[in-house]
């Protein structure tokens, strides 16, 4: 038996500080009275620095971890980084939402903790079944939080469904570890990326990634495994959907990337693949988005087409365009829950804003929440200089880059065009928004108390916004470090695209004429 | 004589392929559970036959995990479906149908 050593506790440090955050968090809840959790958010925030501290020390210190099945690379852990950001905003932004939704329980930041923990995991491992624990617990996490607001219909209802849908998928991704496990005798990925293409290429391996793909396209919203977003987005409690909304996505991704770059010698096979789930997704993303009516759904499908737009720089398969996914993932972030968090500052109990008929006329008795809503409205949209511009500009730079060194080059450019038109019909529903409150007459009232509900909330809000602009103003000192992170991953460096042999038809494998004694 | 490979691997997709069909056409959220459980045993087999065939003890390690995910999947899993029942005395996914679109 392999002994535990420090090191391997270490390495896994960031992680391990938000478990045990978590469970701090439903020891110090049993001692509070049902009205004052605060001290949860206290004992959160606390622990989620700890957490972001501990990436820091392990900064460029490319530990491996348990053999290696866990490494501890710069990648990783500006993926755990971004997470612990995400967990850290959104317990901000739930306090005194659930206070008021009547869901006030210190179980929710335990299972928020959870969930990030999960995520996290997966960011670090290189281990199949290591990513696979970690997605469970960032899926069993979010089932129970989406199903928080238990005496809500729709909020069980989302929970249900994601469930189900959830479930239905992780059989999908395990079926695809047990193939690549019978067809190339291992799940690390390390040594899956050192086998030669032909053991890669036998019909299990490649049946078995195709459904990886299945199962983490689900978590990450990907077209066609999209369906239970939209449903589960307007059902959840509106932190939570803030939550899952950039926590899932950056865990599913991180796990991606990592499956991604032991297919690039597959990329005659699997470029395809990949390059029509990018193109479906950013276009159905943006157009179902059009004629959405309710605010919460018509995010939904915006996270759909951000998702298609972080898959072209994943396509590109190059450091600048994981660099590229680092940046548009942390810019989504800010974004993302700035414009969730607008909704939960103006959510009171009982009447939440749902459709988007309820931002008309924002601007008029609201002016400061309506421009926070416009600037991550246009940095969702992409308009400059905001992140999100940035964001989209650093992905397509890598996919551009990729076209430049591929024999396929028009794939990629036609991608990147695909996506820049798909970002120009995505900025109508997104303006639209913005039309809505500075155009139309009020039609309701809005709480008098907006600025004043929430202390946390409006911090967050503000961090949120200043990043939002930052990052599109000043981008370069954070891609720089995008670029270092994206670096530490270790990409095979012997494959070369040329390498690549397309017409070589599956080698008959001995297994198939093989039998168990 | 032993037996091939074959039949196992032929046997667990053809379990997984049930657990497919039954997620997609019942209606009663226990009965798409347990078929999601039939999809992960057929998984299971799978592994086992694999590991047994590898000489690898590395799948029936992931049997065990598997296992271990699934029966928390189920505590959470009937603990929603309790709760929806709470609220509406009904399980059927067709009535279940607030949000759409």
């Amino acid at each position: 038996m392999l002994p535990v050593t420090f090191s391997d506790v270490f390495a896994v440090s960031p992680l391990l500080i938000v478990v045990i955050t978590a469970m701090v968090v439903l020891m110090v809840d049993l001692a509070l009275p049902r009205d004052r959790k605060s001290a949860c958010v206290g004992v959160s925030l606390f622990g989620l620095v700890l957490a972001a501290a501990a990436c820091g020390l392990l900064w460029r210190a490319q530990k491996e971890a348990f053999n290696g099945t866990v490494i501890a690379d710069d990648f990783a852990l500006a993926f755990q980084l971004i997470l612990i950001i995400v967990t850290a905003l959104s317990v901000l932004l739930s306090e005194k939402y659930i206070q008021q939704k009547g869901i006030n329980y210190g179980e929710y930041y335990a299972l928020m903790l959870f969930s990030a923990s999960g995520a996290m995991l997966m960011a670090t491992s290189r281990e199949l079944i290591t990513i696979f624990i970690g997605l469970e617990v960032l899926s069993i996490a979010l089932y129970v939080l989406s199903g928080f607001a238990r005496t809500e219909a729709r909020s069980e209802e989302s929970a249900m469904k994601y469930f189900l849908l959830g479930a239905f998928s992780s059989g999908f991704f395990l079926y695809g570890i047990a193939l690549v496990y019978g067809g190339a005798g291992t799940t690390r990925l390390d040594t899956l990326t050192a086998l030669p293409v032909a053991t890669l290429l036998s019909p299990y391996s490649v049946s078995g990634f195709a459904l990886l793909i299945v199962g983490l396209g689900f978590k990450a919203a990907i077209v066609p495994f999209h369906s239970w977003t939209p449903d589960v987005y307007e059902g959840a409690p509106t932190s939570v959907t803030a939550f899952m909304s950039a926590g899932a996505k950056a865990g599913a991704f991180a796990a991606l990337i990592r499956v991604a770059i032991v297919l690039l010698p597959l990329s005659a096979v699997f470029n395809d693949v990949f390059w029509a789930l990018a193109i479906l997704t950013m276009v159905v993303g943006n157009v179902v988005a059009i004629v959405q009516t309710n605010i919460k759904r018509m995010l939904a499908y915006s996270s759909i087409a951000h998702a298609g737009y972080i898959l072209v720089g994943l396509i590109a398969q190059n450091s600048d365009g994981h660099a590229g996914i680092l940046f548009y993932i942390l810019a989504y972030t800010f974004m993302n829950l700035g414009a969730f968090g607008v909704l939960i500052l103006l959510a009171r109990r009982g009447q939440e804003l749902n459709s988007i008929e309820d931002l008309q006329g924002l601007a008029q008795s609201q002016p400061w929440a309506a421009a926070l809503m416009g600037l991550f409205m246009f940095s969702l949209a992409g308009i400059p200089p905001t992140a999100g511009f940035m964001g989209k500009f650093y992905v397509f730079i890598g996919i551009v880059k990729a076209a430049q060194t591929a024999q396929n080059s028009s794939l990629f450019y036609s991608l990147a065009i695909i996506g820049l038109v798909a970002s120009v019909i995505g900025a109508a529903y997104y303006l639209r928004i913005v039309y809505t409150m500075y155009f139309m007459p009020a039609k309701r009232e809005y709480p008098a108390d907006v600025w004043g509900f929430s202390p946390g909330a409006n911090f967050a809000l503000i961090v949120s916004a200043i990043l939002t602009l930052g990052l599109g103003i000043l981008p370069s000192g954070l891609y720089k470090t995008a670029v270092l992170a994206a670096g530490s991953l270790d990409r095979p460096a012997a494959i070369s695209r040329q390498a690549v042999t397309p017409a070589v038809p599956a080698v008959p494998t001995p297994i198939e004429r093989a039998s168990i004694h | 004589m032993p037996i091939p490979l074959d039949y196992y691997l032929i046997l667990s997709a053809a379990l997984f392929t049930i657990g497919v069909v039954g997620v997609l056409i019942k209606r009663n959220p226990i009965v798409i559970f347990m078929c999601v459980e039939l999809m992960l045993n057929a998984v299971n087999l799978t592994f086992v036959a694999f590991s047994r065939y590898h000489n690898d003890i590395g799948g029936q390690m992931m049997v065990i995990f598997v296992m271990a995910v699934a029966a928390a999947e189920v505590a959470v899993g009937l603990g929603i479906l309790v709760s929806i029942f709470r609220n509406r005395a009904s399980i059927n996914v067709d009535e279940i149908d607030l949000m759409k679109g």
